[in-house]
């Protein structure tokens, strides 16, 4: 199944990532290859096998509910692009 | 003490004991980081250019031999080079992306913690490609990284930077992280050893998360001795990572006594089959015959499904990285396109220049096999034949103790050889990636030179939590070989 550069363009655009013209050509002909090698699992019976998300016997994590120290408003902030007193600051999201 | 021997040269195990004080050994490696740096490039941040000459426990110091206090603890003074994937507080952390320029953490990685109380000197902040994505360091916003034993080639990756940093006796020790063999496919290459620990070993928190059911943190050492006081530190539990293991962690040091008589070795057919460099074969072959005439029976396994391998880690490992890498947004931390029309403007542009190639490629072909209509097809399916690699290692693991393998089907291939061929470049992982898959610990030693004198390793693959099997089988073969004693040439 060949994937097209506007099937590249649609998914990178779910992921938020803008490309030009000639990445979106060349990473049309990588993920091709791609696909096709993953393709390969297609020839196995997977019948009655259960996923693994993940090696461990874990299940849910819990922790008391108590207060413990955690990072300070400035430190977080500190990284911050842009920020206005003690919030992050992003262009406008609603005209 | 060996006058003639450079402070720089030695294992922490060597250093530690003997008679001379630590300024004179961060002085010696200082300048041996000035002689060779600038061919190797193995750090991101170099120690001296980030003020860290003497590290976090000490004060300022006014001149390069002025005294200082030294905390002690097991590594009591050793220098210990830290991936650019592993947060220290207030240090620049950029995963060798522009993406994370300028990012300081606001708090320090639980392994950076452990190496503290150890007493450890922090050296520097090591290369690598861009949020571990990649098998050579040549994907990192600081340029590439060269294999010290041949400029042309690569370290490996993602952890070239830690990889070559020890090799060419740039500093004692290293951090590296391995998601898919980051941190042994790079120690081969460098003729260095080099342990990804059992999933949930180590805690990950702090450490930039690439894909969360496959990450370790891991030791890059001279010796294997090194290695095992590492894991002894940065091993245990964390209640700050929720896939940490509550169990108990042995004294690693005890396991190094030699003893491997009677040791069931499996040899997986699937590997030793099609597509293993002639020279590698042979010093397997040699590595084997050695392992023998110390007592150790070898018996032929079958891991099935090892050729699928390759196929379910670039499903689930971009998947997750799909997911991690989307809070690269612009917004807290990090590069921000300031000329953007609106909040989505931004974040695509903010992420479309901040993001590398390889790390573009990887998030896309994620988002892909998570897509609405491809996810039963792709990522359900993966996590399926991931379920049959993991059997493959719980069924061979009844008759053996460990499995030996080569830890990378060739050696160090030459910059720029793959950088053009994602797929060529991703096959180069085909030894390393099943143990993370199935979650077991593995460590690669150096097992010989071709005749390029390019270093060969050799993996050792052992059951959960069985670091201890690992140490055992490495120091028996260790001790028997002079490997790690032939250094690059600089």
């Amino acid at each position: 199944m060949p994937i097209s550069k506007s099937e590249v363009k649609y998914t990178a655009d779910l992921a938020r990532i803008k490309l030009n013209d000639e990445e979106l050509e060349i990473l049309a002909i990588q993920l091709q290859k791609i696909v096709d090698f993953i393709d390969k699992l297609k020839a196995l019976d997977i019948s009655g096998i259960e996923p693994t998300s993940h090696v461990l016997p874990l299940h849910n994590v819990f922790r008391q509910d108590e207060l413990t120290p955690s990072l300070k408003t400035e430190d977080t902030l500190k990284n911050a692009p842009s920020k206005e007193g003690n919030f992050f600051k992003v262009p406008k999201v609603i005209d | 003490m060996d006058n003639k021997k450079d402070l720089f040269s030695l294992t922490a195990g060597e250093i530690t004991g003997q008679k001379h004080g630590t300024e004179e050994l961060v002085s010696s490696l200082a300048k041996r980081v000035e002689a060779v740096e600038k061919k190797v490039h193995a750090f991101a941040k170099k120690p001296q250019a980030r003020g860290q000459w003497f590290g976090f426990h000490w004060p300022k110091p006014q001149t390069e031999n002025c005294n200082l206090t030294i905390r002690s603890g097991p590594l009591s003074g050793i220098p210990v080079s830290i991936k650019d994937n592993i947060c220290v507080k207030d240090d620049e952390t950029t995963c060798a992306s522009k993406i994370l320029s300028g990012f300081k953490p606001p708090y320090d990685a639980e392994v950076i913690r452990r190496l503290k109380d150890a007493g450890a000197i922090l050296w520097g902040k090591t290369n690598m490609d861009e949020f571990a994505f990649g098998s050579s360091t040549e994907n990192s916003s600081y340029g590439p990284t060269r294999n010290p034993h041949n400029l042309e080639c690569v370290p490996g990756g993602s952890s070239g930077g830690s990889a070559a940093a020890v090799a060419a006796d740039e500093t004692i020790i290293s951090l590296g992280s391995d998601t898919g063999g980051s941190i042994r496919q790079p120690a081969a290459f460098c003729g260095v050893v080099g342990l990804k620990p059992t999933y949930g070993r180590v805690s990950r928190y702090g450490l930039i998360a690439f894909a969360s059911s496959l990450d370790q943190i891991g030791p890059i050492t001279k010796d294997v001795r090194d290695c095992a006081v590492m894991m002894n530190i940065i091993s245990g539990y964390d209640p700050k990572d929720s896939t940490s293991a509550n169990i108990e962690v042995p004294d690693f040091t005890k396991s190094l006594n030699g003893e491997i008589k009677n040791l069931r070795v499996g040899l997986p057919k699937e590997y030793f089959t099609h597509g293993m460099d002639n020279e590698v074969k042979a010093a397997m072959d040699e590595a084997i015959a050695t392992l023998k005439t110390k007592g150790a029976k070898f018996i032929e396994i079958s891991l099935p499904h090892t050729e699928y391998a390759v196929a379910v880690y670039y499903i689930v490992a971009t998947a997750e990285a799909s997911s991690n890498l989307a809070r690269f947004d612009g917004v807290q931390y990090g590069f921000r396109q300031m000329n953007s029309s609106g909040l989505i403007d931004m974040y695509k542009n903010s992420r479309g220049e901040g993001f590398g190639n390889e790390a573009k490629r990887r998030i896309i072909l994620g988002t892909y096999v998570l897509s609405s209509g491809y996810y039963d097809a792709y990522y359900l399916r993966a996590q399926k034949v991931r379920t049959l690699i993991k059997r493959d290692f719980d069924t061979a693991f009844k008759e053996i103790d460990c499995i030996i393998t080569p830890t990378s089907p060739t050696p160090a291939f030459k910059i720029g050889e793959k950088a053009t061929d994602p797929l060529k470049m991703y096959l180069s992982d085909i030894y390393t990636i099943s143990v993370n898959l199935a979650g077991v610990p593995a460590i690669s030693i150096p097992c010989g030179f071709t005749k390029e004198k390019l270093p060969v390793g050799l993996q050792i693959i052992a059951k959960p939590f069985d670091e201890e099997m690992l140490f055992k089988a490495a120091f028996a073969y260790e001790s028997q070989t002079n490997w790690r004693k032939i250094k690059p040439k600089l």
